[in-house]
């Protein structure tokens, strides 16, 4: 129930962020936050793994921002899956964790018009308040699923406890389980 | 060293100060269900480490009616210095003077590094512990236990 056997609640599906084809024999879920400088040390790890697997390799992002350690971490996220609405999740992603020093409100305003974000439409899915559950609901499932800080890293479903800073043992790691 | 205090065993009774010096002792809490999470040592190096997840998860455990509890060995200077740099809005308890002597009771203690394991309890509104886990010292043992037992808890009294 706790500790080494923790598995990932609820499995990947439909409303899922998915980097990768659904027929991989590994997915790789990460629970992250863009504020948190480890999540910032991962992200290009995660990229290289990619890179090096291929379509051997599914990737899913899932938030779990540590809202008291990190202010900025939240908004960040909400404006992500905010951004999904407008089918840029990933580029929202990726321009975070690249800024991942300058997340106040008027960083996160530019980063919605690099990304040429319909403005009017971004405001309405906010207040709507869906980026808002979504978070929060990612962040109950990590929970659930014991996350146990960030990142947090499931291999087909279950928590790895190993080191992911080094990629070429992640790498190894996640190729043992073809 | 005695084993960890395993679901059934009456929790053993504490008086330790927090972070302002006040005593806190387990007979005024009881009436609802406590948390006890020892661990090793404030400034753990990590992102998000045990007692940073439990605050972020402290309004789900206030929910079910629960008081958390952080206890380690170090001192309740220590503990006041952690709690302001990490924010915590739950109590830490200083099981400092004599040292362990908390964590020795409740089955907790590491000899070899002169602190607490990382060890959870979930103590019930009588004062039963309901549910105990020993983690692997270097592995963040998560709330997802602690939520568990919380859950069945007042699944029980219902």
């Amino acid at each position: 129930m706790s500790g080494n056997h923790s598995e990932l609640k609820p499995a990947v599906g439909p409303n899922d962020h998915v980097q990768g084809r659904d027929d991989a024999p590994i997915t790789l879920v990460e629970y992250g936050d863009y504020e948190c400088p480890y999540c910032g040390m991962a992200y290009p790890i995660v990229k290289r793994i990619q890179a090096r697997l291929g379509d051997r390799l599914r990737f899913v992002f899932r938030n779990f921002p540590l809202a008291e350690a990190h202010p900025h971490a939240t908004a960040a996220a909400e404006l992500a899956e905010a951004a999904a609405s407008q089918g840029k999740f990933w580029e929202m992603h990726d321009m975070l964790y690249e800024h991942q020093n300058a997340l106040g409100a008027k960083d996160l305003e530019r980063y919605a018009k690099a990304l040429e974000l319909d403005r009017a439409a971004l405001e309405a899915t906010r207040a709507g308040g869906a980026p808002n559950q979504r978070v929060r609901g990612d962040f109950m499932s990590g929970v659930r699923s014991g996350v146990n800080g960030t990142p947090a890293f499931f291999i087909n479903g279950r928590r790895f406890d190993g080191d992911w800073r080094d990629a070429e043992i992640f790498v190894e790691e996640l190729e043992s389980r073809i | 060293m005695p084993p960890l205090l395993q679901s059934g065993a009456a929790a053993p009774a504490f008086a330790l100060a927090d972070t302002h010096g006040a005593t806190v002792t387990l007979a005024e809490l009881l009436g609802k269900p406590v948390v006890l999470a020892f661990y090793p040592a404030d400034w753990s190096p990590v992102c998000g480490d045990q007692m940073a997840l439990y605050n972020e998860v402290l309004p789900v455990f206030q929910n079910l009616g629960a008081e958390m509890l952080g206890v380690s060995v170090d001192s309740r200077w220590c503990h006041a210095a952690f709690a302001e740099n990490r924010r915590l809005r739950f109590r830490l308890l200083a099981d400092f003077e004599p040292k362990g002597a908390l964590a020795r009771r409740y089955g907790a203690y590491r000899e070899q590094d002169g602190t607490s394991e990382r060890a959870l309890f979930v103590i019930d509104a009588a004062g039963v512990i309901r549910w105990s886990y020993l983690s692997p010292i270097d592995v963040n043992p998560g709330a997802d236990g602690i939520l568990e037992a919380l859950e069945s808890l007042q699944k029980d009294r219902t």
